[in-house]
Formats: C-alpha cells, structure tokens, sequence
C-alpha cells in the first residue's frame, strides 16, 4: 500500500480535490478495538451518482407511498393494495391474497429474492448494496441532509473539529432533528403496511392510535437515525452477512469496481504540461477515497467493504476529464477484463502507454449464471402455479381420534369428522356435503341452527368448521378408504379430501 | 495492556501481531470495532438493570425478588383474569339462555361445546376416557345408549346430583345380586343368561320358556317387558349392542350372580351451574344425544334414533 504521507507541492489535480487524502479505514497503532473515524463522504457529480439518485427517489417513493394505493376488493375485504393484516390474518398484495397456511408463498418470494442476487451479484457485482440497499439507500439520505446542512467534507469535518459554538450547535441540531423526522417517516411508513393507512394516520393524528403501532414507529425512529446516522459503513463491514459471503458469488468474469493498476501505476502528482511518460495516469488526488462513502482506497484493490456504488468512478473520470486523460482508470470491469487490459497494455509497449485498453471480455453465459438463472426460473415457475392455480374452496378433514370409532345400540358404527371448509372468495357460500365410498351412510352435522348436508353455511373469506358424523349398518371390516366432496351450490366448485371410515379396532 | 512494542506484520497473513507469543505462535489482532464494547458494556448495564428489577440471583432460602415483585404465578393469575373476563360476554348470555336458544346461536353452541370440552377433560376423562370413549363400568358417552336419560335435562341432572352419590336428589337404584343373595340358583342364572343373551341376538336359539319366565318375574320391573330398559331406574336396554360391563357369557352370569351399580359424583357444588349445562350440551352433542333442539336438516336421522331407544 502506497503512503505518502507529506504534502506535496500545489498541483492541477489538487485544485480540485484540495487535501491530500488517508482512507479512513487503515490500519494505524495497535488497538484490540478500533475507533470508529467518521466518513465524511464528498459530493460528487456523474453518470453513477445519478443512477443512485434516481434509484433512490424510486425506492425511497414505493416505501413512503405504496401503503395508500388502493384495490377494489368488495365489500368484505380491506382495499389497500399492499397489507399484512395480522389479526385477520390476511396479506393483500393487489390482486393477490394469501392466508396464513399458504405462507409458502411469501418462502417463495424469499427464496426468489435470494437467488435473483446471487445471479446479479455474479455478473454485476455488489450493485445490491451500492444501490438497493435499504441501508446504502437511507444513509445516503442522511448523508445528503447532513451535506445540505453543515456543508460538503471539508465543511462538516472543520465543524466536527471545531470547539462547541453558536453555529455548531444550531447545525448539530438541525441536522439531526431531520434525520429523527426522517426516522419517524420510515417506521411510520412501516406500519402503514400493517394497518389501513388513512385509518391509522387518522388514529395517529387524534392521539387515538394503539401502542402496538405506535412503538413500532418508536423503535423504527431510533434504528434508522442509530443505522443511517451512526452505524453506516459499520453496518455493512461487520453486521451484514451478506458482504461476507458475497466472495463466494465472484469469479474473475464479475463486474467489480476496479482500479487499473497497469495503467495508473506508478502513481504521483502532476504538473500541468509536464510529460506523462514513464509513469501511471493516476494523480494521487485521492478524489476516489475522499467520495467513498465505506471509507476506503479502491486503489488497494477489491475489498470486503467495497460496496460497488460507483462513486469513485465518477470522482476519477471527473478528475481524467479535468486533466485530460481518457475515462475509466477506477471502473466497472471484471477482474479477466482488467488482466486483459494490462496484457493489450503491455504488448502495446510504449506507443500505447497513454490510451486505454478496456478488454470486451464480459461473458454473461457461465455456468454460474446458468444454474443460478435455472434455480430461479424453476422457483419463479413453481410460485407462479401456485398463484394461478390458487383454489378459491379447499377441504380439509380431521378424523376423531378418541374414539376411532363408536358402535351404536343397533350394532352400526360412527365415525366422527371435523370438517374444515376453506372460503377465500369475498362471497358468502353455500355448500353441500357428500360422501363416496360407503355405502347406506348417514351423515349427522352437529352445528348450531339448522347446518345440514345439504346446506353448509361459510361467510366470505373464512372458514366453517363442522361436526360431522357418519353412521353406517356395517360389519367390523378392514378401514374403508372414503372420500369427503363438497360443492359450492351455486358456481358448483367442488372440494374433495380422503379419510377412512373404521370400524374395529385393528 | 499497554503494548510499548514496535508493530509487527506477520509474514504470511499480513495482518499486524499483538506481540503475544506462545511456543512461537503469535496471536494476530484483527481488532474488533469499538462499539462492539459499548454493546457488551450495554448489555452488562441491561444485565444489572434486569435482575435489578426481575427475580434472579439464587440466596440461601430462595432468590431475589426483584423490585417489580415479578412471579410467573403472578402472571398466570393475570391471564387467567384476563380470559375470565374475556368470556363474561359470552358467560352472561349463556346464563340467560335456554338450551334451544343455545343451540341456535352458533356463538353459544361454540362457547358451550368448546367449555364443555375443556371441563370434560379436566373433571370427567379420569373415568370416562379421552374424549369419553367409556371402559368396562364407565359408558362410553359417545354412542346412543343412555342408562338415565340422553335428553339434555336428563344430562343435566346426572352431572348435577351424580349416580348413587352423595347428594340427597341423587340418582339411584339397586339392581339385587341375584345369586349372592339366593334368590336365584346357579342353574336359575344361567337359564336366565341364555335368555338375556339372544334377547339382543336373535339369531341365538336359547329362548327357553324357563329363562322367559324367570326374566319376567325377577328382572322385567326394571328391564322392562321386552328387556328394553328404563331410564328412570338407570337400567340398561339388553336388547342392544351395547354392554357396559360385557356381553359375554361369563360377565353376564357375573352381573346377575353379584349385581352391579356404578357410581358418579355428584358436580353441583364443584362446578358452577355454568360449566355443567356446557358439559351437558358437550355430551349431548358427542353424537348420542337424544333430543333435536335445531328446526330442521336432521330431524329424519333423529326419528329414527328415537325408534330404536323405544
């Protein structure tokens, strides 16, 4: 690692990035527990910092304001859009709904999220973290009120330095009572997605609200001012255990964020005018550690804290752009493509010392991409089915186990069932109930009012539970296989489930 | 553990050594961020907090009680409060309803059913079993045979005043032990077995005009003329499928030789008026009950579950 501690003389490149930089994050006297050192990210202009902007007004729009969408359900059923209804306990998402034993969906989703970044991560990187992220995405929130407020780096670290003073505590203030209101937005957006939102801002608002919502929004507040305001590159470093197992998704064909150390060594100040030859492009203006929001030199290569997000990308072609050297010195390259520009580099000898020889080696057909992709497709197919193919009616039986069975006075035998009948549609249904398999049977409902097999009563999105005995004229036999149908009277939609009838003890 | 010592980088990994050296093993420090101390410090402070306030340190004669006088009992009696509460709705109207009026209203029929489980369970599977599947002495309560009455005010009585129990209302009746006592001879019993046996198999040839003049005379009063039974004596239909102490030849002639008679407490005085006409309305809907309360659907599987008790 290149340390040149000493300030140089004034140069071109250091009138625009104007200290001399240290990454943060490097490692100094001996400490068996190491001082956090504040990341004072500087502001930075280009094509990567636009993406996380707008990717940030994207995310950040769907969580503040998914929960008022609204969807027609009828009558009886919520129609907010996107709801996890706890006490019902329903999740609506648009026109999906699910009730809680087909929670295997919502394992889907996960499985699904999962493997849709492992796939993006081994062919473009931690681009999850660098942009996605809830926590990438929140900090630099907090980063931009912290800009907006006390000023860009140098600004915030004069005042961090700085002895404690009107200005100081006015700002300090500001800053963080933005980021609480901040806070108090997101775990207030949180519970909108448990609750009717309108509902509950009403609630809210007229201090009506029950304290289960409101000490989400509490501990929602404190975690995101603590993560988004404190915690930050920590997070990522030594919480998130995603950023240690990323390694196992990166092959050399990963886009990763890359220094071209073949083109930019052996790095040093430059005048303007002076010569280019016999040196690398890189300037040492440290423009790429100073907008790091983990804190870290790209230059030392690919690191566990990287997170991908391109800002230092925009810093150096900022910075070649200025002196007038050819973009993507740090850039998006797999680490085949960067081996391959050194080799075109060095087969080019002298002639070629002062151009760019990006390799087009991106291959996006690998067997990792493959078989992630494969996984995925199988997965997304699989929840698919199970969404199109939902049955709106499900039975499902439960035989009494004390006792098996009962013999009557007159010799027959009685089985005793709980029938379970599923209604996940929004109407009241009407049921009849029928049983194959056995012969001269009675079928006896025990419910209050006048419950019968020919009509089963189950209101709108819920379930009918129901007594049901059997009673047959039938000698003591092996278990006879019988089959439980029900049908819907009037779209005549049936339900089936197999029990036994049994008749001895075996 | 102040370290004077010059930083050290291990040759192979790179990483500086703390300059703790062990058989010429060093160790590598790979420090951990500091405000993972404040967090185990934290924690120690939540630690200090918690048993502060909690029960928690052992002492000689038991464990401090922390300052919330916190105790699981405590918290038990809380819940149960807290259930109590939650089904004095449905208690009140309970109290209020006739049985009819409980069995059309499905939030009553569910609140008795389910309390009566939960009664049953608790007061009654001792003797009757697991879900009331019956032993040899104890009837099973599922079937449709009754020895005092499968209405559910029959039902009601049982439970409240018990069978030969202690209670004054008690249900009661003495069946004679007919061979102890001598009023029958060994030969005499054993007529009368037969006799009772093809009564509920008439495929047995062992009617003898003997055995039907015996029956008549000694046991019809309360079995009845047919040997159907009565209800008002406890005394069981012989006719049917069903034997509480076994239908087999040997256990016959031991019932009549030394007679039987069954014995149930009475749960008026136990159990609140309450919790008794749950469990009757439990029983009674275990499938052998023997009255319709519900307008319609089945009033035809009833008719004939009436016919056969006749």
């Amino acid at each position: 690692m290149t340390t040149d501690k000493t300030p140089s003389k004034i140069t071109n490149s250091e009138k625009i990035y104007e200290e001399h930089e240290e990454a943060v994050n490097k490692a100094g006297d001996i400490q068996y527990f190491e001082k956090q050192e504040k990341v004072y990210p500087k502001r930075v202009w280009g094509k990567y910092r636009l993406i996380k902007w707008l990717v940030m007004a994207f995310t950040l729009g769907i969580y503040y304001l998914s929960p008022f969408i609204r969807w027609d359900r009828g009558p009886n059923a919520p129609d907010q859009a996107i709801l996890i209804d706890l006490y019902g306990p329903r999740a609506y998402f648009f026109s999906i709904e699910i009730w809680p034993q087909e929670v295997y969906i919502l394992t889907g989703i996960l499985i699904l999220a999962a493997i849709m970044l492992f796939f993006i991560t081994s062919l473009a990187g931690r681009i999850w973290c660098g942009y996605y992220c809830p926590q990438t995405v929140w900090t630099d929130l907090f980063v931009w009120v912290e800009r907006f407020v006390q000023g860009d780096r140098n600004a915030r670290r004069k005042l961090a330095a700085a002895p404690w003073s009107f200005e100081k505590i006015w700002k300090l203030t500001l800053t963080h009572s933005i980021w609480i209101v901040i806070g108090m937005f997101t775990g207030g957006a949180f519970v909108l997605y448990f609750n009717d939102a309108p509902t509950l801002i009403q609630d809210i608002i007229n201090l009506e609200a029950s304290p289960v919502p409101l000490s989400f929004i509490a501990g929602l507040t404190l975690s995101t001012y603590i993560m988004a305001g404190y915690a930050r590159e920590q997070v990522c470093t030594y919480m998130c255990p995603y950023a240690r197992f990323q390694s196992a998704m990166f092959d050399k064909d990963t886009l990763i964020i890359g220094y071209d150390e073949a083109r930019g060594e052996k790095r040093g100040k430059h005048k303007k005018g002076e010569t280019w030859d016999g040196r690398g492009h890189c300037i040492d203006c440290t423009a790429c550690v100073q907008v790091c929001p983990m804190g870290i030199d790209i230059r030392d290569g690919l690191q566990m804290e990287c997170i991908a997000c391109g800002l230092c990308i925009d810093a150096c072609d900022g910075v070649m752009e200025k002196i007038g050297l050819e973009k993507g010195l740090i850039r998006y390259d797999t680490p085949a493509g960067m081996e391959e520009s050194a080799r075109l580099r060095k087969e080019a000898g002298e002639e070629g010392a002062h151009k760019t020889h990006h390799a087009s080696t991106f291959k996006f057909f690998r067997p990792r991409t493959f078989y992630y992709g494969g996984i995925m497709t199988l997965v997304g197919c699989i929840m698919l089915y199970a969404l199109i193919f939902r049955s709106p009616l499900e039975l499902h039986i439960l035989r009494d186990r004390a006792p098996v069975f009962v013999q009557l006075s007159n010799g027959d035998i009685r089985n005793g069932y709980v029938l379970k009948i599923l209604n996940k549609t929004h109407e009241h249904k009407h049921f009849t109930l029928h049983v194959d398999g056995i012969e001269n049977s009675q079928i006896d409902i025990k419910a209050a009012g006048d419950a019968s097999e020919n009509d089963l009563f189950v209101p709108a999105d819920s379930v009918g539970s129901f007594r049901v005995y059997i009673k047959a004229p039938i000698e003591p036999q092996k278990a006879l296989d019988i089959k439980f149908i029900v049908k819907d009277k009037e779209t005549l939609e049936t339900a089936e489930y197999n029990s036994v009838f049994i008749t001895r003890r075996d | 553990m102040s370290d004077d010592h010059k930083k050290e980088i291990d040759d192979v990994s790179g990483v500086e050594t703390t300059g703790h050296e062990w058989d010429g093993l060093k160790e590598l420090n790979n420090p951990l961020p500091r405000w993972w101390l404040w967090v185990w410090l934290a924690s120690i402070v939540w630690g200090v907090i918690y048993f502060t306030l909690y029960p928690a340190w052992p002492v000689p004669g038991g464990h401090t009680k922390g300052a919330l006088g916190y105790t699981q009992f405590n918290e038990l009696k809380e819940n149960q409060a807290e259930i109590t509460e939650r089904q004095s709705q449905y208690l009140k109207r309970f109290e209020n309803a006739s049985y009819k009026e409980i069995f059309e209203d499905p939030e009553l029929y569910a609140f008795a059913n389910a309390g009566g489980a939960s009664a049953f369970k608790d007061n009654c599977a001792t003797c009757h079993g697991a879900g009331g599947v019956g032993a040899k002495g104890y009837p099973n309560l599922n079937d449709d045979d009754w020895l005092w009455g499968g209405k559910l005010a029959d039902i009601e009585q049982t439970l409240k005043y018990g069978i030969r129990a202690e209670h004054i209302d008690t249900r009661v009746s003495q069946m004679p032990a007919f061979g102890k006592d001598g009023l029958l001879s060994a030969k005499e019993i054993s007529t009368v077995v037969d006799f009772v046996l093809a009564l509920s198999d008439p495929k047995k040839d062992a009617f003898t005009l003997k055995g039907a003049e015996i029956f008549a005379k000694q046991c019809a009063s309360c079995h009845g003329p047919q040997g159907k039974g009565d209800h008002e004596f406890g005394a069981p239909n012989l006719t049917d499928k069903i034997w509480l102490y076994g239908g087999d030849r040997h256990t016959l002639y031991e019932t009549i030789f030394y007679a039987r008679g069954g014995v149930m407490p009475n749960w008026e005085g136990r159990l609140d008026s309450n919790t008794i006409r749950q469990l009757a309305v439990y029983l009674h809907e275990l499938g052998g009950g023997e009255e319709q309360l519900t307008m319609e659907g089945n009033n035809n599987d009833h008719g004939q579950d009436t016919e056969q008790d006749n």
